[in-house]
């Protein structure tokens, strides 16, 4: 509706314009903007004739226009002109004049064809407030409104009633609907500030911020997936739940700019600003296998530019990519300095599978505090570590002396046995099969007091992956420790021993029944130790490493028993090495044999020594264990791209947007031309994002503080002041009150970019309170209302009406923040995504009932109920919504298992709450969906509903028992059929157009 | 319409719920989301600038980008060349996708071509059905596109641009003509796999960008619930169904009688619409009735979710009257095997397609209804491996029915198949061409969006292919 609203503004315009004097900026622009500027405007490329129409000199060369004399001007000639070929504009462009239109640039050039700069490149101020009636108003923007309004011989409205003010209001605040309690509390406070009061409650309620993340989430097109090709997940949450917070604790908006363009370049910047910079990297992305890196950066480049324009400027910039704008100032050059700006980015045109770095974890306070806990733990853990002792000094100058006599041949080498397995596996091994260790109590013991037990009727297998190879030198043998049960001695029993990840050695006892390595082949992957041991005790066995083909260099990275049927226990596994020193590392080897060891050489002996000394045994495992605690915490937060700034790629212009074409201009970051040039910073030769930021959010730029400003009224009395809201250019629509407009600018600059502040001062206009029933005549005075002469309603957004319908059931689950969720969606829904392919999983949990800013943003399918609604896609900045009507809605609000539900939970809260007799529990139902009591009629319907479902539902129990027993929740009830009854009741209050409707 | 739906219809009517006018509609619908002394102007089916030819499309897209170097541009010269590297001349300064950085080497057609019909129209061997309807296709061997990637390259090929955001044709040619059924969408989408990797498909595609939502394209499902919500909650069945629409009714109408608000209007006849779809959704999805011979010229079984089956319920779609259906196959990506998977793709959607185009000429329908059939973009002359990658410089599209003229070839590649050199046909001018057909200028069908008045054919000059309409 609102799209189609902006398709006939000019005509809205003069219908409400009256007798007001002619303006350059409200009246003749977007005539010469639309119709003459194209081929007459400040595109030099496309300029025909050599006339420009867009500024005074270049319309009054020859004669083109003359002041005061349009029957003079050649302008004029040419489009009032019966002739054909002479007739502008041309007749292929479509685009004829009208009368009117042409009545208008008569009289502009006869009042001397004056031109203003455009409206919105002036610096905003802050004129007088108006009176009214010859009073000073109570509030400054009814003074702007009221005296429009007076001029046109028109008052304003009077006050909505209370209940629907408190509706209003709370959906406009918080997005969801006022409780009965906050209601009546309202409508019976006799208070002077009793509206204060609620507008103070709702806005630091910590729902404010969620209502308010809906609206900036769609400019800055945040969404969990890609949006390229697969649409991979990417994990933003953080990002979504900063802007929350962000407008929970009113964070001044320059600040809130500062840190999404460039929080990472702030002093000492939080990690809560490095999530707010992510908002740089917010575009989509590819991870296509044939995508080419330049031409995607070169789109992620072209992303940034328009977003950024439009978000904070209203500013099309992103039609200079390939030709100077047709209609603003903007030049090429202009779209390419801007791209600039971002070229510092770290970042690839194609990312690999689920990677977007640079990425940080992000924890929640209490995870932080978690996380600083488990640091505190390894950073002990690691002094413990390296502790010294006499004991361990004394033990470390023995380990030296005897490995250098080894090395020097002094000594004669010990053989050792090495341990792969003992008790347990060993922090960072990997064993596989299903592995099982008793105690004395249960079965034979070894040493430590437990054995790993090992049975089939079959071949089974255990495998331990080492987690640390070793490398072989000097292996004399390899060995086992097994005790074969009396009762059920094995077949056959094997050893094998896989080096360089492949298993090629292998030794067994007993009969030739394990086919690995080949039955009846004897060779070292399959060869014969002769027979079992002795059963009922524990043996050890040893084969020699020659014989299983392991030679020096090798390396070891696991091991594995296998067993031909039986029951056997197992213990300690490993091989004997020869220790000459040699499996030593090379550094370690030669800071041994120096006679005179630097301090690094001992630094490097004393950590060596740490690391494999049985004395501090122990505290290398706690050390272990703390970094693996540490290193869980920090795999399971959710992470956020975020920016980092590295030597900026070069940004060339592109000729005609061609990314191939590597022919164009190389440019440095800039802000377009003819808005003037920024200094850089001192010790600098390079503008940065913060450089641009601080423009951005200075006085001296004149369209930020308007354009935010438009946005809030938008938001609240749902047409903005300029209501084209992503262009405030020559192609937008001149504000219908620009002093009201300007005055609200300079407000909120002057108010320190306060946003709680501008919204208190708009919601407490007498404006805003009015009711939103028309009067009889409006269509035909101000039918799209751009006067405010009464409130205006609207349907509820995509996630008001979620959120009103889970609140009204009792189902909401209020908690702010974390990941993204998972509401129930139709089976198969994905099934056209690929790379890898997806099956959608609905929360199993609380999380299935969270507010809508939360459901799982996939940018290629969006959530179809959401989808259904308007919600966009958020592929790229939505400033408005469009609000539809359609019966896929009807369709989802009558089907989707999500609103059968919130029915269902409601029509339990009916019975439980509402009292007893069907009336009286449909007036509580009104009063807690719709802030009011039913009429006679409508009560009527739904008892009839009511009586004829409750007859058939007991009549066919099963069906009762299906309906409630939709969902999650399960029905707490044993009355299924009078549940079922006000379902159907509930569904038909869920889906009425009053309650998604604002009014 | 079955005998249970004709109980139900009476059902709803007894209660009154249908009594307003189910012709008037599309024109309430819209008369409340302008105003009235506008609405007139602005009606659905207003935006007409001449007189069309068609009336409806159907959009056969072999999703993945079909070689047209194995259906419908037979070059010897390839044969000739096969396995030499491909002459820099052809190639030098063009995008590459998978094969960047690599040795270009020329691959020969993988299947041979035959002359069919008085025309003579040559269409490969793997495409016998199809080829048998040779005097009704005009086949354009010279098609470019901007996008060398799948995602991209539909959204060019739907929207006329890459960026992310604008209304896709489907919703353009109902914003423009409006629809002409009252329980149907008017833009509808069904999609199948086989014969190749599936690459993904995003719902963008039939987006309506920022055009009302109501003109978007609506995903048909041949598994599970036929539409998004279209079946009944469990434990409810129509008439309880229908007593909760009925009561929604009453009150909603209670509510406008009470404010007068034409958006209550607009919701009520929505319901009512979507009361229709419920009723006549499952019965159109359901082939079961179809007789034999049919189901066997399509070679499809009822609920089998094959391409053919889709092909089946577009000629169902049509008969109801729905604007602009869109089907694709996600099989035709063929990096490797492109012989025997070009072969196994075409099995898949040769017979559906020709079964289409007979089925709808024998009911008189073709002239009314344009079909497209092609991929978002063609494969490269040059081997990878044993398959061809993605190529925007020339590539194939067939058109029929709805005022094309048949039995004709348009345009050519070079003898190498690479780039469009003989009247090159951009994705615009077929966007531009298929607006034509439907009576609608494309320079005219505009809507202001972020300043620029936006349209199908997009900012550079489209041509509408004279030659190649009746």
């Amino acid at each position: 509706m609102r799209l189609l609203t902006l398709l006939i503004l000019p005509a809205l315009a003069v219908s409400v314009r009256g007798a007001e004097s002619l303006s350059f900026d409200r009246d003749v622009r977007p005539i010469l903007s639309d119709k003459c500027f194209h081929c007459h405007g400040p595109d030099e490329n496309t300029r025909e004739a050599k006339l420009r129409l867009d500024n005074r000199e270049g319309a009054l060369k020859n004669n083109a226009i003359v002041p005061g004399d349009p029957d003079a001007s050649e302008v004029f000639y040419r489009i009032t002109t019966d002739d054909d070929i002479d007739l502008m504009p041309p007749e292929k462009m479509h685009k004829p004049l009208t009368d009117a239109e042409i009545k208008t640039l008569k009289r502009w050039i006869e009042e001397g064809a004056e031109y203003e700069n455009q409206w919105i490149y002036e610096l905003p101020v802050k004129s007088e407030v108006p009176k009214v009636g010859g009073e000073s108003p109570n509030h400054p923007i009814d003074g702007f409104i009221q005296d429009r309004l007076s001029r046109e011989g028109r008052s304003p409205a009077p006050e909505a009633e209370r209940k629907r003010l408190i509706r209003r209001l709370t959906f406009d605040l918080t997005g969801l609907p006022p409780t009965p309690a906050e209601v009546e509390a309202f409508v019976k406070d006799e208070s002077l500030d009793a509206y204060e009061k609620v507008v103070d409650r709702l806005l630091t309620s910590p729902a404010h911020g969620e209502r308010m993340a809906v609206y900036w989430l769609d400019l800055v097109r945040y969404a969990d997936t890609v949006g390229f090709h697969g649409d991979q997940n990417v994990s933003q949450s953080p990002y979504r739940d900063y802007v929350i917070n962000a407008f929970n604790d009113n964070m001044p908006f320059d600040r809130f700019t500062k840190e999404q363009l460039a929080g990472d370049l702030l002093p000492n910047p939080t990690l809560q600003q490095q999530v707010a910079s992510g908002y740089n990297r917010l575009n989509m992305t590819t991870e296509e296998g044939g995508a080419q890196p330049k031409e995607y950066l070169a789109k992620y480049s072209g992303d940034r530019v328009r977003n950024t324009s439009v978000v904070w400027l209203g500013a099309t910039l992103g039609c200079a990519e390939c030709h100077d704008h047709k209609f603003d100032p903007y030049t090429m050059r202009d779209f390419y300095t801007f791209a600039a700006f971002f070229a510092d980015l770290e970042e690839v045109g194609k990312y690999s599978a689920r990677q977007r770095p640079p990425e940080i974890p992000v924890p929640d306070p209490e995870q932080a505090a978690e996380l600083a806990g488990l640091e505190l733990a390894l950073q002990r853990a690691e002094e413990a570590a390296q502790t010294e002792t006499p004991v361990i000094i004394a033990t470390r100058d023995k380990w030296i002396a005897d490995k250098r006599g080894l090395l020097k041949g002094e000594l004669k080498p010990a053989a050792t046995d090495v341990l792969m397995i003992r008790d347990q596996v060993a922090e960072g091994d990997k064993p596989s099969g299903d592995w099982k260790f008793i105690g004395e109590e249960e079965g034979p013991a070894h040493e430590g007091g437990q054995s790993r037990v090992q049975e089939s009727d079959g071949l089974v297998q255990h495998i331990l992956g080492l987690g640390r190879d070793r490398v072989a030198s000097g292996h004399e043998h390899f060995f086992t420790m097994v005790h074969l049960d009396l009762n059920r001695v094995p077949e056959t029993i094997m050893l094998q021993v896989r080096t360089n990840g492949k298993w090629e050695h292998r030794a067994y006892w007993g009969k030739d029944k394990i086919p690995y390595g080949g039955i009846g082949k004897e060779s070292p992957a399959h060869h014969h130790m002769g027979q079992l041991p002795k059963p009922g005790q524990w043996v050890r066995l040893e084969v020699r490493a020659a014989d299983i083909g392991i030679k020096d260099g090798d390396k070891i990275d696991g091991i594995a028993f296998t067993q031909h049927a039986g029951k056997a226990w197992w213990h300690q596994a490993g091989y004997r090495s020869v220790d000459d020193g040699s499996d030593l590392p090379a550094p370690v080897r030669k800071a041994i044999l120096s006679d005179a060891p630097t301090k690094e050489q001992l630094d490097t002996l004393a950590t060596h020594f740490r690391s494999v000394t049985p004395l501090l045994e122990r505290q290398r495992q706690e050390l272990a264990v703390a970094t693996g605690k540490r290193d869980q915490l920090l795999a399971s937060l959710p992470t956020m791209p975020i920016s980092r700034a590295v030597e900026p790629r070069m940004i060339r212009v592109l000729p005609r947007g061609n990314w191939m074409d590597e022919s164009g201009e190389v440019v440095e970051p800039a802000i377009p031309a003819f808005l003037g040039s920024l200094e850089t910073a001192e010790g600098s030769d390079r503008l940065t994002r913060l450089d641009l930021a601080d423009w951005i959010t200075s006085r001296d730029n004149p369209m930020t503080a308007r354009v935010f400003s438009n946005h809030l009224w938008h938001l609240f009395f749902g047409t903005g002041i300029s209501n084209v809201l992503s262009d405030l250019g020559n192609q937008g629509e001149p504000p219908v009150h620009p002093e009201l407009l300007d005055w609200l600018a300079v407000e909120f600059m002057e108010s320190g970019w306060d946003v709680r502040h501008m919204i208190r001062l708009m919601i407490t206009s007498h404006s805003y309170r009015q009711t939103s029933s028309p009067p009889e005549d409006l269509a035909e005075f101000d039918p799209y209302n751009r006067l405010v002469s009464v409130q205006s309603r609207r349907r509820l957004s995509a996630e008001m009406v979620r959120d009103n319908a889970l609140k009204i059931s009792g189902l909401l689950n209020p908690t702010i923040g974390g990941r993204s969720v998972f509401p129930y969606q139709p089976a198969g829904y994905y099934a056209q995504l690929n790379f890898p392919k997806r099956e959608y999983q609905p929360s199993k949990d609380e999380n299935q009932y969270r507010r809508a800013v939360y459901t799982h943003w996939q940018r290629t399918f969006l959530h179809p109920a959401l989808m259904a609604f308007d919600a966009p896609s958020r592929e790229a900045c939505t400033a408005q919504r469009p609000v539809s009507n359609t019966p896929l809605q009807a369709l989802v609000l009558m089907n989707d298992p999500s609103y059968v539900e919130a029915a269902r939970h409601f029509g339990q809260r009916i019975m439980n709450e509402g009292g007893l007799l069907p009336e009286e529990r449909l007036n509580w139902a009104f009063r807690e969906a719709l802030s009011r009591s039913p009429k006679p009629e409508e009560s009527k319907v739904l008892i009839e509903v009511y009586q004829k479902h409750l007859n058939e539902y007991s009549q066919n129990p099963d069906d009762a028992a299906a309906l409630t027993g939709i969902g999650l929740t399960p029905a707490e009830t044993n009355e299924k059929a009078e549940l079922a009854a006000w379902t159907s009741v509930s569904r038909v209050i869920l889906n009425l157009h009053e309650l998604i409707t604002r009014l | 319409m079955s005998t249970a739906q004709q109980e139900l219809l009476h059902l709803v009517n007894r209660r009154a719920f249908l009594s307003r006018s189910v012709h008037g509609l599309g024109a309430m619908a819209l008369g409340s989301l302008v105003h009235p002394a506008r609405a007139a102007k602005l009606a659905t089916g207003s935006i007409q600038h001449h007189e069309p030819k068609a009336k409806y499309v159907i959009h056969l897209c072999m999703a993945g980008g079909a070689s047209h170097l194995e259906t419908f541009d037979h070059k010897p010269k390839l044969a000739e060349l096969n396995g030499q590297p491909m002459p820099e001349s052809f190639t030098k300064g063009k995008p590459i996708a998978q094969l960047q950085g690599k040795a270009l080497k020329v691959m020969g057609p993988q299947h041979e071509f035959s002359k069919h019909g008085k025309s003579g129209t040559e269409v490969s061997n793997i495409l016998p059905h199809i080829a048998g309807q040779a005097d009704d296709l005009c086949v354009i061997k010279s098609m470019m596109t901007d996008q060398i990637n799948h995602d991209p390259a539909h959204t060019v090929f739907n929207t006329g641009t890459s960026l992310p955001g604008r209304p896709s044709m489907g919703s353009w040619i109902n914003y423009a003509l409006g629809s002409e059924c009252d329980d149907l969408p008017g833009f509808v989408v069904m999609t199948s796999v086989g014969g190749g990797q599936s690459q993904p498909i995003a719902s963008r595609q039939w987006h309506s960008g920022f055009l009302p939502s109501r003109f978007q394209g609506v995903k048909f499902n041949s598994s599970g619930a036929p539409v998004n919500y279209i079946n009944n909650p469990a434990g409810v069945n129509r008439e309880r169904q229908m007593d909760v629409y009925g009561a929604i009714d009453s009150l909603n109408q209670q509510a406008f009688d009470q404010f007068g608000d034409p958006e209550i209007t607009t919701r009520i006849s929505q319901y009512e619409l979507a009361a229709r779809m419920q009723l006549s959704v499952p019965g159109l999805m359901d082939t079961s009735q179809e007789p034999q011979h049919v189901l066997e010229k399509y070679g499809c079984q009822p609920g089998d979710g094959s391409f053919a089956s889709n092909c089946l319920l577009a000629r169902r779609l049509i008969e109801r009257g729905v604007r602009f259906i869109q089907l694709y196959h996600r099989g035709w990506d063929h990096h490797g095997s492109v012989k025997s998977g070009t072969e196994k793709t075409a099995q898949l959607v040769d017979r559906g397609t020709a079964a289409l185009i007979q089925d709808l000429k024998d009911r008189d329908l073709l002239k009314d209804t344009l079909i497209i059939w092609g991929g978002e973009f063609g494969r490269t002359p040059m081997a990878q491996g044993s398959g061809r990658d993605h190529h925007i410089q020339g590539y194939s599209t067939v058109l029929t029915g709805g005022g094309i003229r048949g039995g004709m070839s348009y345009g050519n590649t070079d003898e190498l198949g690479y780039s469009a050199v003989e009247n090159p046909v951009h994705v615009r001018d077929l966007h531009a061409t298929i607006l034509h057909q439907l009576g609608i200028n494309h320079h005219r069908l505009t809507v202001r969006f972020q300043g620029l008045d936006v349209r199908l054919t997009g900012v550079e000059e489209a041509h509408v292919i004279k030659d190649i309409v009746t």
